[in-house]
């Protein structure tokens, strides 16, 4: 079972980053949760969503001692960096969190997500670099199958934004 | 021999409980004629509001609710929407339509839900013993107001038919009454043309009029009548106040 | 079998109700249940139905009165402080032996209360949720896909009875997505609506849908032929689960968002050797008083897990006839109780 929380500011795409991984989840045929953080704010604010992949059914649908913990902002990663299992996982922005990962039992992997969304002018998708880069480090699939999830969800009357999600995902997932 | 005159078809044949001198009866028979004239009475169904005319589902030869107090517009147009073929109306009174129930009023209004509303003002609450009505006159003693209706402490009585004639979605507001013969004959022609108005999909429409109540007026049938004129009509003028089809039906 | 689909849990209240051939919905915005009413926005005009956001939920409630006035299965949805508003217009689906489907998707209260998720509303929906004598049918679905059933099944219910079903979630419940399964499924019989206002079509006589009695001998008659249909729902559609209660000494119980907390906090305890079990009820009324009474000769103690101060856990006294502890796990006002918190309280139920 993978219990996984992203967080970040309102309209970075953590809700949709996080329906992806939802998706990628239902592709291996896994159980799975989808929860949203929801406010009053529609744009700024703090975003965050719970992601659980699983073999068996699932409880609580609430990661609170997340073993992914994807943060593109630092408040969230104050927040929740603390809160992780032992042994989990922590990718975080390194063009917006400037600092190290304080946990010495937990592994990090920093992306400058934001910074080369915006050298590829591609500045609303940092959010799917970061999955890229979370879908190789995780080991949760390979690319081929991450292009596979994206070109389902991409909604209809967006298809045009495809072609830039499936260059952001191979970009976190090619980033050494 | 020949009848000359006999109970409509659509009112059914039961004593109704409405005080003697009480416009009400009146009323209802015309609201029954029109259904008659039309032959709608198969396909009507009536809403009852809350108030002296609740037992309105007792009284039409129809399928027939009975709403929450003010609620009949939103009851009405839950009928009307899923049943689009048949004639809906509702039988309200000033308390219901126009206190309680205003947000249903206006906003069925404004929709143009195809209904047809029969408003019956008679400036004071009937049915719980002649309390202040929103349609009650400045001035006019009741048992809420027991020093008279002050604009201090109550404000001003509501002109329905004119705050509803600036909606667009209405299609009809005629403001009638029923103190002579004459104007009993104005009002079965207003309420005739509402219902025609529905059967030809026009939208919403409302027919206020003006009444007496005697027996909370403290006043015997025929003074009730000369009140009306006097006092009411004055803050309630007759009239048309919208009707979006006019040159097209033609007046 | 049909492809799963990923859906919101509000929006599969939607597509259950779509399914049940509900073609008339009147609502009112308010979070957390939004979605219900977007997704029926879309949804209705491609299936020749009826979506209308009216005035208020008063209006709103009243509208469904009117559309299953005229015999077509009609809901409502919305959240805490705007069922409160619609109270009024549930007493009279009672009084007038109306079906109808009305959601409440939970959120803090008392008063605007706060948006997050919470079973505060238990006792207005389940101890009647307005003035007068009656019940409203209410189920408490605790998953996505179960969203979607239990609103499908919600309406044979109430036209099976003449009741108003209610789907009472929460907050979680309504904003959570999972993968579930929208294949059409067998249709009910179900008995004739022959009391619908339809218009006589000078074939009968009129019907006549209403509340209003004033002889007090009829009004009570009218009641006991209510709360005769009342008792058979009692022994027809209680409906509960269990969760290793098999040999357990204490047994939570919780239902909707809390039942799926409490499900993980029973496997912890019984990692670290207590045995614990989960009776969850999906009827919240008719509550599952039997099964509840048959564990109470069984086991330790009960623990009752809900988002509110204190409410289910009446139930759980009066069904238990107190022969065992009931404690209470709570949280309030949209603060979630976690599985730890609720690990603890059975490790003292358990201890004591």
């Amino acid at each position: 079972m993978q219990r996984i929380l992203l967080a970040g500011f309102g309209g970075q795409g953590i809700l949709f980053a996080g329906k992806f991984l939802a998706y990628m989840g239902l592709h291996d045929e896994k159980e799975v949760s989808w929860l949203p953080s929801y406010g009053p704010e529609m744009r700024g604010g703090t975003a965050n969503c719970s992601v659980i992949l699983a073999e068996e059914n699932i409880g609580s649908p609430i990661v609170s001692t997340p073993d992914i913990l994807i943060c593109m902002n630092l408040p969230s990663m104050d927040k929740f960096e603390p809160a992780m299992e032992k042994g989990g996982l922590l990718l975080y922005d390194s063009s917006l969190i400037t600092r190290q990962p304080e946990r010495e039992d937990i592994k990090g992997f920093g992306i400058p997500a934001t910074q080369m969304a915006s050298d590829h002018e591609m500045p609303t998708l940092a959010n799917v670099i970061m999955l890229g880069k979370t879908a190789r480090e995780t080991g949760l699939c390979d690319l081929s199958t991450a292009e596979g999830v994206m070109r389902k969800i991409v909604p209809e009357k967006k298809q045009k934004l495809l072609g830039a999600n499936l260059k952001a995902l191979a970009l976190g997932y090619e980033y050494q | 021999m020949a009848i000359v005159f006999e109970k409509p078809k659509a009112l059914a044949d039961v004593t109704m409980h409405y005080c003697p001198g009480c416009t009400h009866g009146i009323i209802h028979r015309l609201v029954a004629e029109a259904m008659d004239e039309l032959d709608i009475t198969g396909m009507a169904i009536g809403v009852a509001p809350v108030g002296c005319a609740v037992f309105a589902y007792n009284y039409f030869n129809c399928d027939m609710a009975q709403a929450a107090h003010g609620r009949a517009p939103a009851v009405a147009t839950g009928i009307k929407r899923a049943n689009p073929d048949n004639i809906v109306f509702t039988y309200q009174g000033d308390g219901d339509l126009a206190a309680i129930g205003t947000a249903e009023t206006v906003h069925a209004a404004t929709r143009g839900e195809n209904i047809t509303v029969i408003f019956v003002n008679n400036a004071i609450y009937g049915m719980t013993g002649g309390q202040m009505a929103p349609t009650t006159l400045l001035g006019q003693v009741t048992q809420t107001t027991p020093y008279g209706r002050t604009e201090a402490a109550n404000g001003y009585p509501i002109r329905v038919a004119e705050m509803l004639a600036t909606l667009e979605g209405a299609a009809y507001v005629e403001r009638v009454t029923v103190d002579s013969v004459k104007n009993v004959r104005n009002a079965k022609k207003a309420i005739l043309k509402g219902f025609q108005y529905q059967v030809e999909g026009r939208g919403f429409s409302l027919i206020e009029v003006v009444s007496t109540c005697p027996t909370n007026w403290g006043l015997d049938p025929v003074e009730a009548l000369d009140w009306l004129r006097e006092k009411m009509l004055p803050v309630y003028p007759l009239g048309v106040y919208k009707d979006k089809f006019a040159q097209e039906v033609g007046k | 079998m049909s492809e799963k689909v990923l859906m919101k849990g509000n929006e599969a209240i939607a597509e259950g109700a779509l399914l049940a051939g509900c073609r008339h919905y009147f609502g009112y915005p308010i979070t957390p249940q939004t979605e219900i009413a977007a997704y029926m926005a879309k949804r209705m005009p491609k299936v020749d139905g009826v979506f209308l956001q009216a005035e208020s939920e008063v209006a709103s409630i009243n509208m469904v009165i009117g559309a299953s006035a005229a015999g077509k299965r009609a809901m409502t949805s919305s959240s805490s402080p705007g069922v409160a508003l619609k109270s009024e217009g549930l007493s009279y689906l009672a009084g007038c032996d109306l079906p109808a489907v009305v959601v409440n998707i939970q959120r803090g209260g008392p008063g605007l209360g706060g948006i997050q998720p919470s079973q505060a509303d238990y006792f207005h929906a389940t101890k009647g949720g307005a003035h007068g004598d009656f019940h409203m049918l209410v189920l408490a679905p605790n998953s996505v896909q179960e969203m979607l059933d239990y609103t499908y099944k919600a309406f044979d219910l109430a036209d099976q009875y003449r009741i108003t079903a209610m789907i009472l979630g929460d907050g979680i419940l309504g904003q959570m997505m999972e993968p579930i399964d929208i294949s059409p499924k067998e249709p009910a019989k179900l008995p004739p609506k022959d009391w619908a206002l339809t218009g006589t079509r000078g074939e009968r006589k009129p019907n006549i849908v209403n509340s209003l009695y004033l002889n007090p001998e009829d009004l009570e008659a009218l009641n006991f032929q209510r709360f005769e249909r009342y008792r058979q729902i009692e022994e027809k559609e209680t409906l509960h689960e269990t969760y290793r209660t098999e040999d357990a000494e204490i047994v939570v119980v919780a239902y909707g968002a809390a039942s799926r907390i409490a499900k993980n906090a029973i496997d912890l305890a019984r990692e670290g050797g207590v045995k614990a079990g989960l009776l969850r009820p999906i009827t919240l009324w008719p509550f599952p008083k039997k099964p509840l009474r048959e564990l109470a000769d069984k086991v330790k103690a009960f623990v009752v897990a809900e988002l509110s101060m204190g409410q289910m856990v009446e139930d759980v006294r009066l069904s238990t006839e107190s022969l065992r502890p009931v404690y209470l796990s709570a949280h309030t006002g949209g603060v979630v109780t976690t599985p730890e918190e609720i690990l603890e309280h059975i490790k003292q139920a358990a201890a004591n």
